[in-house]
């Protein structure tokens, strides 16, 4: 009996701990529907009726560079580097998960290190390094640091779901003729599908998320992605807009929203295996 | 001789395929962070050429800069509130969760989510709504009889309420103890009710030790990621009020790319680099005392 109401009483603490953590969301989802003065003047959650007004003229805002044109420059930026960052980390990945080389074990803590190494740090001279390449404004400072190893976490992740693939399978790959590289391609890329999906994810998101370094690196409205277009509608908008800016974000979150549902196990694999061996 | 030089780039073989990750590394990381320790002893404004001050710039800071020291200050509070509420509420629900919790899928997922948008700016927005004066949070605390709350604007909870932000991301932390916990065997646990031991002492004795690795590590991470915590304070307070939530990085922010003083800048990452620095050699070196490697220490 007592253990029955001690479950009973969990369930409804995870159930309200669940609620609290999304009604933010829910709340700004309802509001994209309300007119502006209901936001501020009714309490309760539900729109006491339904209009994509916000949606319609918060999307076209800002004149020439509106919310569609920050969307668009998002995935201009964000492909790129979710493309490299794949090639890049899974490359990397099979190169220390396979293989033995000079200094390997010294190579291999400074990119652990690196993990734990505040990105604070090296922002002012990569900076530097990018304005003297006549780079800045445009989406090179976010593609080439990908195409170049991107993130160590990713990296990381890699590493450890290649070491899970049996080297007998290599071996046989090897005896069938095929050189490391064949190798790679052949058969290690498509038995770590799991893991490349979990770089695919987790680098989109990030990308997309991203603020500080299109912050620093992007200065004209044309060429800004979503997370700066949000900023500057706050600016501009100041109080009489918030329904357009709340439906704004919804549209701003919408494609990691889409992007979780569809591979939230991936996810929750991804993290658990590179934050476990950590 | 064919063979002999096939096998001499044998080993060098594994070098050409990490070699995206090594010229980024030398390039990307090592190069800009020994670059900026060498700013941080000039005066650099962008335009012209580092011109070498020697200490200067450090003088500067901890004689002159009074928002330094408040920064810095900011900046501990808000890692010492985010960071251990995040962790405990991370683990307590994660063991929940293991108690064979039915539709965990879906309390997990719903757990994670905010995880996923809690860093972008569309979240920050909402948050700034939210705990406005007149938002949605002190309309429900007005319903429950509880005063308006200056969530945003008292300088005494403003900092806080940024914490919140960051608490309300617990979702991966959460996701790495989970699966840590799910890696204790259970018959430990089974011996040791055996032997009469309770709840609580089974959780002392047996879950936190078992899993005193991944609380190393999530700490750590949450550590350096907490204390550069940017956008948040950026576009919610924008520091304010009265520079209450002025973390660190804004500070560096602004002397870098407001006023373009690079070296002075690169001295004060410099200095938040220590601190991150003392924080994880702290709980590096006393690790041998409270961490239990079960597999004697090897994780690499």
């Amino acid at each position: 009996m007592i253990r029955r109401v001690r479950r009973i009483l969990m369930y409804a603490f995870l159930i309200l701990v669940g609620v609290i953590l999304i009604y933010p969301l829910v709340w700004m989802f309802f509001a994209t529907f309300k007119t502006n003065a209901e936001i501020f003047g009714s309490n309760r959650l539900l729109p006491s009726q339904i209009s994509f007004r916000a949606y319609v003229e918060g999307w076209k805002a800002g004149g020439a560079y509106n919310m569609g044109k920050f969307m668009a420059n998002t995935f201009v930026m964000v492909i790129p580097c979710v493309l490299f960052t794949v090639i890049s980390s899974a490359l990397v990945g099979y190169g220390f998960a396979r293989f033995e080389f000079p200094f390997k074990k010294l190579l291999f803590g400074m990119m652990i290190s690196t993990l734990m190494l505040p990105g604070t740090i090296t922002m002012i001279p990569k900076y530097l390094i990018f304005n003297k390449l006549g780079w800045l404004n445009t989406y090179l400072p976010f593609i080439v640091p990908a195409a170049l190893g991107g993130s160590a976490f990713l990296i990381y992740m890699m590493i450890q779901f290649i070491r899970g693939i049996p080297r007998e399978l290599d071996e046989s790959a090897k005896l069938d003729g095929c050189g490391s590289f064949r190798t790679f391609l052949y058969l290690i890329i498509p038995l770590s599908k799991p893991a490349i999906v979990s770089v695919i994810i987790f680098q989109s998101l990030w990308s997309w998320n991203d603020y500080f370094n299109p912050l620093i690196y992007i200065n004209s409205t044309k060429k800004y992605p979503i997370s700066l277009g949000l900023r500057l509608m706050l600016d501009s908008a100041g109080n009489n807009s918030w329904d357009q800016i709340m439906a704004m974000s919804v549209v701003a979150i919408l494609p990691c929203l889409l992007l979780f549902a569809v591979a939230q196990k991936s996810f929750v694999e991804g993290i658990s295996t590179a934050g476990l061996k950590g | 001789m064919k063979i002999k030089w096939k096998k001499r780039l044998g080993k060098y073989q594994g070098l050409f395929y990490i070699a995206p990750w090594l010229v980024g590394f030398l390039g990307l990381q090592l190069y800009p962070f020994l670059a900026s320790l060498y700013y941080s002893f000039t005066d650099y404004a962008m335009m012209g050429t580092p011109k070498w001050v020697g200490l200067e710039n450090f003088i500067t800071i901890f004689t002159k800069d009074r928002d330094f020291k408040n920064s810095l200050e900011v900046t501990l509070i808000y890692v010492l509130i985010a960071v251990p509420l995040k962790l405990i509420f991370a683990l307590f629900i994660a063991m929940l969760l293991n108690l064979k919790v039915k539709g965990i899928g879906i309390f997990r997922t719903v757990y994670y989510l905010p995880s996923i948008l809690g860093g972008s700016v569309a979240i920050a927005v909402l948050w700034r709504f939210l705990f406005s004066g007149e938002g949605t949070v002190n309309t429900i605390l007005s319903k429950l009889g509880i005063g308006p709350v200056g969530w945003l604007s008292n300088p005494k909870v403003a900092l806080f309420t940024l914490s919140l932000l960051a608490v309300w991301q617990f979702g991966s932390s959460m996701v790495i103890f989970l699966a840590a916990l799910k890696n204790v065997p259970a018959e430990l646990y089974e011996s040791a009710r055996v032997d009469g031991a309770s709840p609580v002492r089974c959780f002392w004795s047996i879950t936190i030790p078992l899993i005193t690795p991944t609380i190393l590590f999530n700490m750590v991470m949450q550590l350096v990621t907490a204390f550069q915590e940017f956008t948040g304070a950026f576009v919610i307070t924008s520091g304010g009020p009265m520079k209450s939530t002025y973390l660190y990085i804004l500070k560096v922010y602004d002397e870098a790319f407001k006023y373009y003083k690079m070296g002075y800048a690169c001295a004060l990452s410099w200095i938040l680099f220590g601190v991150v620095m003392i924080f994880t050699l702290i709980i590096f070196r006393t690790s041998s005392k409270w961490v239990f490697y079960s597999d004697g220490g090897d994780t690499v």
